[in-house]
Parts: structure tokens; C-alpha cells; sequence
């Protein structure tokens, strides 16, 4: 019979996955463009324009220049390239400048840049960036360390979020690449230490620092950038509230002013007038429990991510466990950061998805946080045009991770316990009261941004959960060759 | 993976593209004082909506039939009439009567678009989804693969969700007829038929086939018995589903006249704007149009037409299985494009939906066909400012159908049926590689379609014939679909016995 045989070919259905995405970005060229558009536009026109030594200073737009310069410099290099799609584009008071071959440009730069990031999933089994990040966790895992560094303190300087899972990359490299050997039972062999790899290392990511910062501490601006890159007059919570530990906090500390001045515990001439379910980005007081300051969350970082740091400093279990202790920094800084943009989540759930292939508790894990945090991402897309998109690509990402993950972890029952089924099922009548119910009814104009706070709750309580269950698995994992997945 | 989540993702991408390509313009937009077929679907909205039945059809001082006036037929009328009920609810502004004419806003785009997306979703989708399942060979991979190139067709989702048609309607109609038939229920398959015709004028491209398969059947199980009362009962339902449709038109005899005048517009020429029928492209040649006489035009036209779809049903009328079926629809519709009167280059897509159903069986020969469909509404796709959707969804359609058929691998010579072709070289050239010769056309075509794209948007046409990239891509067009035309028929009519055996052979 000639029917068809490549379909068990991997390698050709990724290339043709590959493709089919790059085709649905070309159509959605169209589609809205949020105000990212415009951020990278003004770089563009302010790296092109202006002379180093103004980049951090430039402040006609609102949208300055927050990312560190290995970006910028990236930015400088495309804008030569936007020189021949349209040159208005790159008029620094062109605020909001958006003529079709400016959308074109840009569209088409983000697509040749996934280039690197097919590039990177194929090497090891969301755009440019990650593709960085993923090249870097596979050098480390082909045991390359030298180029996983190397890459780690790329991406570190084209955007400092990474900072979040740095100390992930440090405790380990130290701990396993500068310490050449460990005891026979996993634990520390103080006598290996080698000199020599930690100069080595310490060289690449210092020069790659100096490649970068470079020019900018040569002139002097290294406090200017600094508080460029890290703005903390921005408020606790982002605009749409990030689904983290501080939306719940945000969610008790209102209850609890509603609740004190119904049962006359509180005064309400007292309370601060600035109410957080405003969505702008402004500082304010909470109500009734305590304040968090930049400081405070920085401290509950730390405090959340250190067992892990520990636990693969005492029993590395090789390139696994560094992912798993990746995955936990990444989450711990999302959990508990200052100002946390609902995008970082994805930081946390692609060297996820790299986990959940080969063990089936990461994958009901993978599934809980990427379903959760893909549902959390919605309301940056709210154009009724969009919505199909948004629903229809949400299902599309779902049905099929659940279904190969299904596929793959064939025998030994359901990857996701009913609780989790339940919850997960939860969000399809959260859509539909948010997206369709509410809009229809009165408190749409006096309390607009209650569907984003019941989102992001509902959200939060879900990334929670993943939270406590991965720390747990780290935690309680034994030993590095055992495999849970059955063949 | 299992076969629901294969068969969800396949849906899925079906649904994505198409809204994706629905956030493009239309046809018509922001042209005055005419628009374009987006403005005649919203005008007939209002129409059917302010307007009593009688008046639909007919010029009055509140109906003006030159402004896009009806002519399609009853069904269209009622399925608009169903639209204006939901645009009324949501802004009555959208068919206010006269105030309306040539509006246009973000969010009636989004009703129009959305409007569409929700008959395809009731009536193709799942029409192509059944056939898949039931009637493709091989594994549910390949069922799934099948139906994934189907709704992903290009020309379909350009046209129902750039230019702006319903036509998703009417070949989902005829598809469920289809459907029907195969799985023995004539009863329903002609039910849907017809429905499909009242829906539009242009399924009676498909009407021959229909009928002889049928005919043959109830032939073949006896003309004096059983055969006759399915004869009967087949006929009966035909004829009340037709009375049902019309029923508002029937109490006066002046309306049925009436709407026939408007869906057979005779005193319209032989053909109009380019197309890539026979016609049109004999018209560069031999000015035909005003040559011959009016009434020479028609019987010219008419013999043509019949002497290219005897043949094909004929044959069909001897043997009445799917296959055949099929290849005859095919047949039949490509002779009534090519030779009839008044054709629009959309209804190269009555052909492209037969052709979709064997793009299983000849995989390379539907690829190539269904491409070349697309390409042939070139001018009418740059004229909508659909370029860049055309592009992707073409390549898309391209390499995904390329690889999951694996059209290029199953293209021996007894694949593509060139048994006649093998027959005929066979003793002037007998090592010609036939199969080779058929994959290198099929690249070069796809060269010289794309090459042809490319210069009729970026290069200007010289002043001496301005509208010389339309007319090549016609003629292209045309050229291709005379191969395909003789080499649909000689499949069919060649076709020894299956060697295979249906699912549901009746």
C-alpha cells in the first residue's frame, strides 16, 4: 500500500509546524498592534537618530528606553534595515507613527527573528529572546558550559528579566562546572574546585558586560541606565494585574476594607481614596494589611527561591535539576516580584515544557501553568476582532499539548487529578461571564475592571498551586537517573 | 494522538486561518458610488428586511434594480432576510432603508465577517469533516490530513472571507447532497441539492450529475418496481422542496417570471470582464463578442457545453458509484465554466469542490488544480487589496497539501492515471517517463503562475493594453483547464474496474 509514512517522521512534522506558524503570522500582520508597536518603533527611531551618549536620556515619548544595551544596540542594527521600508518611521517626534510598511517591517523583523528561535527548539528538542535562552539551556545541556554562559550573559544584557533566573545559572555553573567532581553520592567534593574554569567563566560574562555597559560607563550614564532599566516609581502591580501571590494579596486587603467598614471596624473617611482596581500604573497604600515596599518583595524573592538554590547546590541531578531549580526561580521571581508583566510567566513554562517531555508529574504541572497563564494573557488582546483569534489559538495550543502529552504518557492513568480538570474547566464560564455576561450588565460602567481582577485571582490561585507542587517535586525528587516516564 | 483531538486542531487551524484572513479588506471598500459585493449582500439585508416579498424582485420606486438588485434565488432572499433580523437587533442603523446605502464601520464589518464564519461553521465544516470520515481511505491520520487540505483550500476562504460571498452555503449544500448520496440516503442528498440550488442559480453546474446518478440508480434496480418508486419518491421530494422555497413567489404568476428574468440574465453578453473560459480568450483572437449574433453566441454556447458533459454523463448514467459521481461533477461543472454563458471567474469554484473531494485519490493533479483556481481570480483578489492573503494561503496550501498527501511521492503513472496517455506514446515514444514529465509541468505551471503574480502587481502594464496582466492570467488559466478538463474525462471514461472497493458503493 502507498500510503502516506512520513507523518511518523518527527523532524519533518516539526519543520512543517514550523512553517505553518510562520504563515499564520503573515496573515495576522493585519491584525491589532498593541502599544508594543510603538515602544519598539521610538527605539528604532531614537538608536537610529540620536547619538549614544542621548539614548537613556531621550524622553519625548512616554516609552523610553528600558531594556539594557546589547537591545539597544540590536535596535541601532535593524533600524539600518527599517532605513528602506520607511524612513518616517525612524523621525524621533513621529509619535505613533504606523503607515503599512512600518507594520510590515516590524511584523517581518519578529518573524525572521523566530528564525532563531526554531533554530534553538531544534537544537534541544515566543519569539527571539527565548530562542536565546533555550540555545543556552542546550549548550549547558550538551554539556557546552562555555557557550551556555557565553549566551546567558547575552540574553542577560538584551533584557535584564532575565536577572530572575541568573542566580539559578550561577548557584549551578558553580556548583557543577567549577567543582569538576562530585562524591559518589551526589554531594560536594570541596578538593575539585578548579580555578581555572571559574576565570574562564568570569571572564566570558564580565566581557560580555563590558561589551554592552561599555560605552555607557565609559561616559558616565551607568546611574542613568540603571534607573532606566529598573524603574521603581512604578507601582506593586502592573496595569492588568500579573497573577501573582500580590493580586491575591491585593484581593484579601480589599475584602478586608469592605468587610471592616460594613461591620464598622474601619472609618472610611481613613482609608487612602486611590483604589487599586483603577488599572493605572500608580504607587498606592493597601487598606488594611501592610504596605509592600520594592524591598519587601525583593526579600520574599530571595526567600522563595533559596531551598531550591540549596537543593541543587547539596544534590545536583545534572541538567534536569537545573531546569527544575530554572523553572523555580523563574516562578519564584514572578510570584513574588515588583511590577511583573503578565508576559514573564513565559519565562517559567518553556524550560517547563522542556521538563514536562520526559516525566509525567512535570507534564500535569506544565499543562496546570501553560493552560492557566495563556487564559491570564487575554485581556492584553480585547478587540472584539481578536477574540476568535485569542479563543480559537488558546484551544489550538491546548488540545495539542494535551493531546501529545497524552500521547506520550500513554500507560499509568490521567496526567491531571479531577481537581485540577475541574479548575481548568472553570475558566470556560470565566470567559464567558468576563468576555460576553459582563459587558451586558450595569456594573460594566461602574466597575469596568472587575473581569481583569477576577482573571488575574483566578489566575494567581492557579500559578500558586503549580508553585507549591514543583517546589515539592524538586524538594522530594531523589536521584538523578531515574526515569518516570514508561516506554 | 487520538482521532477527536486530531480532528478538533484540524477544525481549529481551518477556523483560525479564515478569521485571520476575514481581518483584510473586502470587495468594494470605500468605493463609491458602487461598492462591490460586500455592499450588495448588506444591501440586500435591507431590502429583504424593509420590503415585502413581492416587491423584492421587482423594480419599484423604493427598489432600484440597478443598485445591486437580487439575483439570486428565494433562498438567498431568506437567508438575508435572517441577517437583517440580527443586524437590527444590533445597530438598525445597518439597514435602514435608503439612509444605509455604502455603509461602512469597523463593526459591521466584524457582524458581516462574523455572519460567514457562522453558516460555514453550521453547514461546510462539518459537511467536509463527514465526508473525510466516511469516505477516505486509509488511516485517521490520512482522513484527518484530507480534511485539513480541504477547508484550507485557498480560493474558498479568499473569496467567502476577503471578496465577500456566502458561497460556503451553497457548496456545503451541495456537499451534504453529496454526503447523501454516497451513504445511500437519496431521499436527503436530493433534499440538500435542491436546497442548494435555491440557495444559488450556479449549482445547476452540478445539476446533470445529479440527476444521472440517480437515474442510474433507480435504472439499475429495475425501471419496473422498486426503481421507480425511488424514481418517484425522489422526484416528489425535488418538487416540494421547490415548492416550499418559492411559496411566496407562487401566488401571482408575474413573480416566478420575474425572478427567473433576474437569475438568468440572457440579455447580458456572451461573457463579461475577464475570465478564463473559452470565450474570453478566443474574444483576443477573434472579436466573437460582436461578431456573432446573439442568438449564434447562445447555441454555440449551448452545443459546446453539451457535447463536453454527454460523455462524462453518460457514462455516469452505465455506472453509478461515488467515484464516478465525483469525476462527473468535476467534468460537468469544468464544461459549464469553460463553455457557458455569463460566467464569473468565482465559479471555477463549483469545480474546485469535486476536485477536493479526489485530492485524496490524485493527490498531485487537485494540488495543481486547486492552485491554478486560485490563481485564475488573481485580478479580482488584487482589485479586493487581498495580495498578501493570496500569497500565504496559497504557499501554505501549497506545501502542507504536498507534504501530508505526500503528493509527490504517489505520483507513478498508475497513480495518476495515465493509463490512455501511456497507451498513446507507447509505440512512438516508449521511454518517456510520463511521471516525470507530469511532475516537471506541474513545477514549471507553479513558476509561471507565480512569476505572473509578481509582475502583474509590481510592474506596470504599457499604456497600449492596460489590462494585459488580467488577460495572461486568463488565458493561463484557461490553457490549464483545458488539460484538466480532457484529462478528468478521459479518467473517467477510461476507468477500468476499481480494483479497490468503496466504502459504500450503491
Amino acid at each position: 500500500t502507498v500510503m502516506a509514512a512520513p507523518m511518523t517522521n518527527d523532524q519533518s512534522w516539526f519543520y512543517a509546524l514550523a512553517l505553518g506558524v510562520s504563515f499564520l503570522k503573515c496573515l495576522l500582520i493585519n491584525a491589532y498592534h498593541s502599544t508594543d508597536f510603538e515602544v519598539h518603533r521610538n527605539w528604532l527611531a531614537l538608536t537610529h537618530s540620536l547619538p549614544v551618549s542621548q539614548w537613556y536620556y531621550e524622553a519625548t515619548s512616554e516609552w523610553t528606553l528600558d531594556y539594557p544595551p546589547l537591545f539597544a544596540w540590536f535596535e541601532y542594527g535593524l533600524s539600518h534595515i527599517a532605513c528602506f521600508f520607511d524612513k518616517e518611521m525612524l523621525v524621533v517626534p513621529n509619535l505613533n507613527y504606523a503607515s503599512p510598511a512600518t507594520v510590515l517591517f516590524q511584523r517581518l523583523s519578529v518573524i525572521v527573528a523566530d528564525v532563531v528561535f526554531f533554530y534553538a527548539v531544534k537544537e534541544y528538542y515566543n519569539g527571539f529572546l527565548f530562542g536565546v535562552l533555550l540555545l543556552s539551556i542546550a549548550r549547558h545541556c550538551q554539556n557546552r558550559h562555555f557557550e551556555g554562559a557565553f549566551l546567558f550573559s547575552v540574553l542577560l544584557n538584551l533584557k535584564h528579566i532575565y536577572l530572575y533566573i541568573a542566580p539559578a545559572y550561577g548557584i549551578y555553573l558553580l556548583r557543577c562546572f567549577c567543582f569538576t567532581q562530585s562524591n559518589a553520592d551526589g554531594s560536594l567534593q570541596w578538593r575539585s574546585f578548579s580555578v581555572v574554569r571559574l576565570v574562564i567563566l568570569g571572564t566570558i560574562v564580565l566581557s560580555t558586560f563590558a561589551v554592552s555597559f561599555g560605552p555607557f560607563i565609559a561616559l558616565g550614564q551607568l546611574p542613568q541606565v540603571l534607573s532606566r532599566l529598573f524603574p521603581f516609581k512604578r507601582g506593586l502591580c502592573h496595569a492588568y494585574w500579573a497573577p501573582n501571590i500580590w493580586a491575591l494579596y491585593n484581593i484579601a486587603d480589599k475584602a478586608f476594607s469592605i468587610l471592616g467598614v460594613k461591620f464598622r471596624l474601619l472609618d472610611i473617611n481613613k482609608l487612602p481614596k486611590a483604589s487599586m482596581t483603577g488599572g493605572l500604573v500608580q504607587e498606592f497604600q493597601h487598606s488594611v494589611l501592610p504596605s509592600v515596599s520594592p524591598l519587601a518583595t525583593l526579600v520574599c524573592t530571595l526567600l522563595s527561591i533559596l531551598p531550591a538554590l540549596f537543593k541543587i547546590w547539596h544534590r545536583p541531578n545534572g541538567a534536569r535539576g537545573f531546569l527544575r531549580c530554572l523553572v523555580i526561580c523563574a516562578l519564584g521571581s514572578f510570584m513574588f516580584g515588583w511590577h511583573v508583566h503578565e508576559k514573564a510567566i513565559m519565562m517559567a513554562i518553556l524550560p517547563l515544557s522542556l521538563l514536562a517531555v520526559d516525566s509525567r508529574k512535570d507534564a500535569g504541572i506544565f499543562l496546570m501553568l501553560s493552560v492557566t497563564s495563556h487564559y491570564s494573557l487575554f485581556p492584553l488582546l480585547f478587540t472584539t476582532q481578536e477574540l476568535p483569534i485569542k479563543i480559537f489559538l488558546m484551544l489550538l495550543f491546548t488540545i495539542f499539548s494535551l493531546a501529545s502529552l497524552k500521547t506520550l504518557f500513554r500507560k499509568g492513568g490521567a496526567l491531571l487529578n479531577p481537581l485540577e480538570v475541574t479548575y481548568l474547566l472553570g475558566l470556560i464560564p470565566l470567559e464567558l461571564i468576563c468576555e460576553f455576561v459582563y459587558p451586558l450588565t450595569v456594573w460594566q460602567k461602574t466597575f469596568p475592571f472587575l473581569p481583569l481582577m477576577l482573571t488575574s485571582v483566578y489566575c494567581a490561585l492557579g500559578v500558586t498551586y503549580a508553585f507549591i507542587r514543583l517546589y515539592i517535586s524538586l524538594l522530594t525528587c531523589s536521584d538523578t537517573t531515574k526515569k518516570t516516564k514508561m516506554q | 494522538m487520538e482521532n477527536w483531538s486530531l480532528f478538533s486542531l484540524c477544525v481549529l487551524l481551518g477556523l483560525t486561518s479564515r478569521w485571520a484572513v476575514s481581518f483584510h479588506s473586502y470587495s468594494g471598500a470605500g468605493k463609491p458610488p458602487m461598492f462591490g459585493d460586500y455592499e450588495a449582500q448588506r444591501h440586500w439585508q435591507e431590502v429583504t428586511y424593509n420590503l415585502p416579498v413581492h416587491e423584492w424582485y421587482f423594480n419599484t420606486t423604493n427598489n432600484d434594480l440597478n443598485y445591486w438588485g437580487l439575483d439570486y434565488p428565494p433562498l438567498t432572499a431568506y437567508h438575508s432576510l435572517v441577517c437583517a433580523y440580527v443586524a437590527k437587533l444590533l445597530n438598525p442603523e445597518w439597514v435602514e432603508l435608503h439612509a444605509s446605502r455604502g455603509y461602512e464601520s469597523h463593526s459591521h464589518k466584524l457582524f458581516m465577517r462574523a455572519t460567514v464564519l457562522f453558516t460555514d461553521i453550521l453547514i461546510y465544516i462539518p459537511a467536509v469533516l463527514l465526508y473525510c470520515f466516511y469516505f477516505c481511505d486509509g488511516s485517521s491520520k490520512q482522513k484527518v490530513a484530507t480534511a485539513l487540505c480541504i477547508l484550507l483550500y485557498p480560493g474558498l476562504i479568499l473569496i467567502d472571507y476577503g471578496h465577500f460571498q456566502y458561497n460556503s452555503v451553497s457548496l456545503g449544500l451541495a456537499l451534504w447532497g453529496i454526503l447523501g448520496l454516497g451513504l445511500g440516503w437519496d431521499l436527503f442528498g436530493s433534499l440538500a441539492f435542491t436546497l442548494a440550488l435555491n440557495y444559488k442559480q450556479m449549482e445547476l453546474y452540478h445539476s446533470l450529475p445529479f440527476f444521472c446518478y440517480l437515474l442510474g440508480k433507480c435504472i439499475k434496480q429495475g425501471l419496473i418496481g422498486r426503481g421507480f418508486f425511488q424514481l418517484a419518491k425522489i422526484s416528489l421530494t425535488v418538487l416540494v422542496t421547490f415548492a416550499l422555497c418559492w411559496m411566496p413567489f407562487l401566488s401571482d404568476p408575474k413573480q416566478p417570471l420575474q425572478v427567473l428574468h433576474r437569475l438568468f440574465p440572457f440579455g447580458r453578453g456572451l461573457f463579461e470582464d475577464k475570465v478564463a473560459n473559452t470565450w474570453c480568450s478566443l474574444n483576443v483572437l477573434i472579436k466573437i463578442k460582436t461578431l456573432l449574433s446573439r442568438e449564434t453566441q447562445l447555441f454555440l454556447s449551448f452545443a459546446l457545453t453539451l457535447l463536453f458533459i454527454l460523455p462524462s454523463s453518460l457514462k455516469l448514467l452505465s455506472k453509478p458509484n461515488l467515484w464516478q459521481f465525483k469525476l462527473a461533477l468535476v467534468n460537468s461543472s469544468l464544461a459549464f465554466f469553460l463553455f457557458s454563458f455569463q460566467v464569473h471567474e468565482k465559479s471555477i469554484l463549483l469545480a474546485a469542490l469535486p476536485v477536493c473531494l479526489v485530492i485524496n485519490e490524485i493527490p498531485l493533479i487537485a494540488i495543481w488544480f486547486l492552485l491554478t483556481s486560485t490563481f485564475s481570480m488573481l485580478p479580482l483578489l488584487v482589485k479586493d487589496g487581498l495580495l498578501l492573503p493570496y500569497v500565504v494561503t496559497s504557499l501554505a496550501f501549497l506545501f502542507l497539501s504536498l507534504y501530508l498527501l505526500s503528493a509527490l511521492e504517489r505520483s507513478t503513472e498508475e497513480e495518476l492515471r495515465l493509463g490512455l496517455y501511456r497507451k498513446l506514446t507507447r509505440h512512438w515514444l516508449p521511454k518517456l517517463n510520463l511521471s516525470r514529465i507530469i511532475k516537471w509541468k506541474f513545477w514549471f505551471s507553479l513558476v509561471a503562475m507565480a512569476a505572473l503574480s509578481f509582475t502583474s502587481v509590481w510592474l506596470e502594464p504599457p499604456a497600449k493594453f492596460p489590462d494585459l496582466f488580467p488577460v495572461l492570467v486568463s488565458i493561463l488559466s484557461f490553457l490549464h483547464f483545458l488539460g484538466f478538463i480532457i484529462y478528468f474525462n478521459l479518467v473517467q471514461l477510461m476507468e477500468p474496474q476499481r480494483k479497490k472497493s468503496q466504502k459504500k458503493t450503491n
